[in-house]
């Protein structure tokens, strides 16, 4: 088995620590940083989203993973030069303003960075022109609205309203949210859970 | 010990499905088998459909014509409250009010011109409470305003706020110690959850779930929202009261199972 076969493996596993020890030795052996991440560590993760998808494994199991890929990036991300940080995109994720659930919007953003997304959560109850500032901030391809009650639900239209003169594409979430009211309120994506966050992510930077 | 019947949630796709076509007939034998199997008040939610204020009044009218229990009205939306309430034949619930002061604000005056009792979750505007010190603030905020405002403590229902214990293994814990510590500091009133949110992405979630009542109850939880329909849940119900000693010479327990309600 190839050294970032292996740091898949210890990713899916959930070892912290051989993924730390692998990714230490990656770098002795010369390996570029960035290709530490893209083909050793985000690899696994793929694996783990899939199978959490497949109902195969359960929410403490992509913890422990996430965790694992965590003390990898830890090792590896102080080295990576200003260029070298390209990804598969930018993210912004946040729970909408009146709503404070934040489980949800959480694992979604847990899902994303382990897909090789650059995520930036910018937290619950965020007001719309909070997106708008975190957009122009950080020139995101996507952005992430999560609520979990009806009553703010709402909210995702007013950001989606506010957010439409910018070249951003919006993916929404949540318990009470459906794929109608999704295309209802002007979203480009509606992801049913954390798994499908990742997809959805994926077919909107393909497109 | 209070029963909730849950089940009437527009979140459940064959509710939602029933709304839509009016399905009378289906939503009133939800309601009398709830009763009939010890729910000894119905939660009625209508808070996914687009015309949640029509829907939640059409609920209440067709539950009260079959059954006697006082109805629930969940809904984070103080409007469709209102028209719930409006429509209660007998004084009712509400599921739920929070320290969030939008929410107090609107839903408190609809407490008191009802004289309902009250889901009491403890959140506050900010963020969800961290730690248990966390929840017994908030619990306290909750407790004496709505004390302050009339409401007596035997109507205060308050949920501790259960976060899933998939994300966190501490937060089953959490969710006990502030059950006990609830109970320890406000005898009178009660502390009530859902079933649910402890086991979301865990597998096996009634294992989970009958586990965390079993626990509850021996913390001092009094009321439950769940599905009465689950006779292993209700069987466990039954047991846990009575070990929790709330059940003289055993009694209901006895009954219960007399009634073929309690099976192991």
């Amino acid at each position: 088995m190839s050294l970032f076969q292996e740091m898949s493996e210890a990713v899916i596993s959930g070892s912290a620590k051989k993924v730390k020890e692998l990714s230490e030795q990656a770098l002795a052996q010369g390996n570029d940083p960035q290709n530490i991440i893209n083909d050793g560590l985000i690899p696994g993760m793929n694996i783990v989203g899939a199978r959490f998808k497949a109902n195969e494994i359960y929410v403490p199991e992509v913890l422990i993973s996430a965790r694992a890929m965590h003390a990898g990036l830890n090792v590896v991300k102080p080295l990576l030069s200003a260029a070298d940080t390209t990804n598969k995109g930018t993210v912004v994720v946040g729970t909408v303003k009146g709503d404070l659930h934040d489980i949800g919007k959480n694992l979604v953003c847990m899902m994303l960075e382990g897909a090789g997304y650059k995520v930036i959560d910018i937290g619950i109850d965020v007001a719309p022109e909070q997106f708008v500032k975190a957009v122009e901030e950080n020139k995101p391809q996507i952005v992430g609205l999560s609520a979990l009650l009806t009553t703010t639900m709402i909210n995702m239209r007013n950001t989606i309203d506010l957010l439409k003169s910018y070249p951003v594409k919006v993916m929404v979430g949540g318990a009470p949210v459906t794929e109608k009211y999704a295309q209802e309120i002007g979203a480009h994506a509606y992801a049913a859970d954390a798994a499908s966050a990742v997809d959805r992510a994926n077919e909107l930077v393909a497109s | 010990m209070l029963i909730v019947g849950e089940l009437i949630n527009s979140t459940r796709k064959a509710i939602s499905q029933a709304m839509e076509q009016k399905d009378k007939a289906y939503l009133q034998e939800l309601a009398r088998r709830q009763v009939e199997a010890g729910a000894h008040i119905l939660d009625i939610n209508a808070a996914t459909s687009s015309n949640e204020i029509e829907n939640i009044q059409w609920l209440a009218d067709i539950v009260q014509e079959v059954v006697d229990v006082p109805i629930c009205i969940d809904s984070p939306s103080a409007e469709a409250v209102a028209a719930g309430l409006a429509r209660c034949q007998r004084p009712g619930m509400v599921n739920s009010i929070s320290a969030e002061q939008e929410r107090w604000e609107q839903m408190l005056p609809l407490i008191q011109k009802y004289g309902a009792k009250v889901v009491a979750l403890c959140m506050q505007d900010g963020g969800m409470p961290e730690t248990v010190d966390d929840r017994l603030e908030v619990a306290e905020k909750l407790v004496s305003g709505l004390t302050r405002a009339g409401v007596a403590a035997d109507d205060i229902y308050l949920d501790p706020l259960i976060k899933p214990l998939g994300v966190d293994h501490n937060f089953g814990l959490q969710a006990l110690e502030t059950t006990r510590l609830l109970r320890e500091k406000y005898p009178q009133v009660h502390v009530i959850s859902g079933l649910s949110n402890i086991s979301f992405g865990l597998p096996e979630r009634r294992v989970i779930n009958r586990a965390f009542l079993v626990m509850s109850v021996a913390m001092g939880m009094d009321a439950f929202i769940l599905d009465p329909l689950d006779q292993a849940m209700m069987s466990l119900l039954a047991a846990s009261r009575a070990l929790a000693g709330q059940d003289e010479y055993c009694m209901d327990y006895i009954t219960a199972v007399r009634a073929g309600l309690v099976k192991a």
